[in-house]
């Protein structure tokens, strides 16, 4: 009988070494004359496992993990390919307490499935959202979003059914469905994620928003450094259109949809959606002033739906399932999940889809085991490049977007990075300044000369010049910026900024917080 | 190691013609430049205005705006080391300055014999396995520095 093995091709199992284990294993089965079939699926989510091994069993899968093609040679010989017992075997990945905790809704099939087989995308709920979507209609689709709560992904958190509903009242011969998969921030990895491991959900999502609008075309814009997803998403496209679900008359309806995946060149201030739109039309990523909003006139000055990768992927469920079983998760205004992404220097890193209201202390501590390194933590940085640092008496904001802005914190596209004890908050500081002037699009003159001024200040201020000045201009300079910059480049470049001098004075050469202060 | 072909105004021609469908089409244009000659040479620049109706300055200045495109041929192996903050906070600042050290030039620089450019890359979204790195289009985390050095004797060689 032909043993069944399960081994991600998503781009972080390959950069851990999974292509070196495909072959380790490959070699061993030839050699023991094992008959063996190897899946590539995309990851489970949990990072510090991989390359993890799944073998199909009587008793359902089981993972090994992180394996390395030195282990292959001992794992085949205490049975590997019968689930047989070795310092490395996890038991089944879904009972595994970083999974068990978690509440998957899109990341679901995330790690079980071939990304390219349009039947297993379909065997386990796929396409089931464009079903009734193409029952209900347009207004009916939008009005089911709006009840589910859900509200873009990208940061803003502006609500979904709100975007739609406004390009689907412009009159216009063409409109645009985008999708902002320009996932730039670092400690995020969800969009390639799902692009690598799922990515029929995503041409599901912008088919079942081309629907509600009545748009016909949808682009992806992703990054250069995701040569992985890049070409995942193609081939999904390539099998959708085979099965006549991207085309003219899409799933046999009167509907027509198409799609392409489009290219960024490494230009950060691309993830901004304007900015985006500017790159996809073949010109510099410059921010456009708004209004007009992109809905009335966006892509080739058409109404476009710009939409980010997780807001787009929670469709087809808020569909299939009916929007009240998403909008029963979460707390307050945050309905539905999130994956928070865990990263850093943090032990247990991964992808952890959860409900909104999880404590932050609880993903760094309890799901993310604290560092790496062993230390303790000293803060984490919330929300990418643009967040705060969040220190650890601050560890009980729960993960929702108005908590964490009550907090001058934001939870960005819900990445977090770790950082012990050893980092510098006055070096993070600079960075996100120097990062800001690298990246700016230059269009406004915050963003463009106050950042370059910031690095000059954090300059002066690291080496003991004036200090005491210089932290009053910086703080200045950051308000300036926060108020007067065009896009959240140059605006949110003072949350990790102000953050840091706020909580780690002393990283700055001040005096240290007091207890009282802290308070 | 990848291989380019050496400049020639038709295999231009024929790459710009190929994208010239597109709606949008000047980056996937630029793109498929880059991947045939390894730079965007600065011949190309009237080829594409010209195609596009727009200006030269319109076309350099999209060209220069964005970090992928280059205006001349990198070393034999690139190396781009992550310094976005996950590698940071998992260690990454040594590493890079190990690297400088190692090849004799700064990142974003080529090494005198040609062999290698090393250049900072912000974030390859393998943030969870920090420190990674790229050469020559492989990813690699969980970087260290015996890692490292085994990249650098690779990419010398």
């Amino acid at each position: 009988m032909t043993v069944r093995l399960f081994i991600p091709k998503d781009a972080c199992a390959i950069a851990c070494g999974a292509d070196e284990v495909v072959a380790a294993i490959e070699a061993a089965a030839r050699k023991t004359g094992t008959a063996i079939e190897i899946v590539r699926t995309g990851s489970r989510g949990m990072l510090w496992l991989e390359p993890l091994v799944e073998v199909e069993t009587a008793d359902g899968r089981i993972g090994y993990g992180p394996v390395t093609e030195d282990d292959v040679y001992g794992l085949v010989a205490a049975g590997l390919f019968q689930g047989g017992a070795h310092e490395l075997r996890i038991g089944k990945p879904e009972e595994h307490p970083f999974m068990a905790k978690q509440t998957r809704l899109t990341f679901a099939r995330c790690g079980i499935i071939d990304p390219a087989s349009y039947t297993d995308y379909c065997r386990l709920g796929g396409y089931k959202g464009l079903e009734r979507a193409l029952q209900l209609g347009p207004a009916e689709i939008i009005e089911e979003v709006k009840k589910s709560g859900l509200r873009g992904r990208g940061g803003a958190g502006f609500p979904t059914a709100i975007k739609w509903k406004t390009v689907a009242d412009a009159k216009d011969d063409r409109k645009y469905i985008v999708c902002n998969a320009d996932e730039g921030d670092s400690g995020t990895f969800a969009d390639r994620m799902i692009m690598e491991g799922d990515p029929f959900q995503l041409i599901e999502g912008m088919t079942i928003a081309g629907l509600a609008v009545g748009a016909t075309k949808g682009f992806v814009y992703t990054r250069s450094e995701y040569p992985h997803a890049i070409a995942a998403m193609a081939k999904a496209i390539e099998v959708a259109r085979q099965h006549g679900m991207l085309g003219v008359n899409i799933a046999g309806s009167q509907h027509s949809f198409d799609m392409e995946v489009r290219m960024g060149a490494g230009a950060y201030v691309c993830g901004e959606e304007t900015a985006l739109l500017d790159s996809l039309e073949g010109g510099r990523g410059t921010v456009r002033a708004k209004p007009p909003l992109p809905a009335h006139k966006g892509l080739f000055q058409k109404p476009t739906v710009i939409n980010n990768v997780l807001s787009l992927v929670a469709v087809p469920h808020i569909l299939a399932d009916g929007a009240q079983k998403y909008a029963d998760f979460g707390m307050g205004r945050s309905r539905g999940t999130m994956p928070v992404q865990i990263a850093g220097n943090v032990r247990y890193g991964g992808l952890f889809e959860t409900a909104f209201g999880i404590p932050l202390g609880e993903l760094i501590n309890d799901i993310g085991g604290g560092t790496a390194s062993g230390r303790p933590v000293k803060a984490a940085q919330v929300g990418g490049p643009l967040g705060a640092y969040v220190p650890t008496w601050d560890f009980d904001l729960p993960f929702d977007y108005e908590e964490f802005a009550k907090r001058d914190a934001l939870i960005g596209h819900g990445g977090i990075v770790v950082f012990d004890d050893t980092a510098d908050l006055a070096k993070m500081a600079r960075f996100a300044m120097e990062f800001c002037s690298v990246e700016s699009c230059g269009k406004c003159t915050p963003c463009r000369i106050g950042s370059t001024r910031g690095v000059e200040l954090m300059d002066r201020i690291m080496r003991g010049e004036r200090r005491e000045a210089n932290l009053a201009v910086l703080t200045d300079l950051c308000h300036t910026m926060k108020l007067g910059s065009l896009c959240a480049l140059g605006g949110f470049t003072p949350y990790p900024v102000m953050s840091a001098l706020k909580h780690f004075p002393e990283d700055f050469g001040a005096a240290p917080r007091t207890l009282e202060a802290a308070e | 190691m990848p291989h380019y072909e050496p400049w020639s105004e038709a295999r231009a021609r024929e790459v710009i013609n190929e994208f010239a469908h597109l709606e949008g089409p000047l980056m996937p244009m630029l793109h498929g430049i880059q991947e045939t000659f390894g730079h965007v040479p600065e011949e190309v620049v009237p080829m594409l205005a010209e195609t596009l109706n727009q200006s030269r300055a319109e076309i350099h200045g999209v060209i220069t705006f964005y970090h992928d495109f280059r205006h001349e041929p990198a070393g034999r192996h690139v190396l781009k080391l992550c310094r976005a903050e996950a590698c940071q906070a998992a260690g990454g600042d040594a590493l890079a300055a190990h690297a400088e050290d190692r090849l004799g030039c700064k990142l974003g620089e080529t090494t005198a014999d040609g062999r290698v450019t090393v250049e900072p890359i912000y974030c390859l979204g393998l943030c969870a396995t920090a420190p990674s790195a790229m050469l020559d289009g492989r990813i690699v985390a969980r970087l260290t520095e015996r890692r490292l050095e085994a990249l650098i004797t690779e990419a010398q060689s």
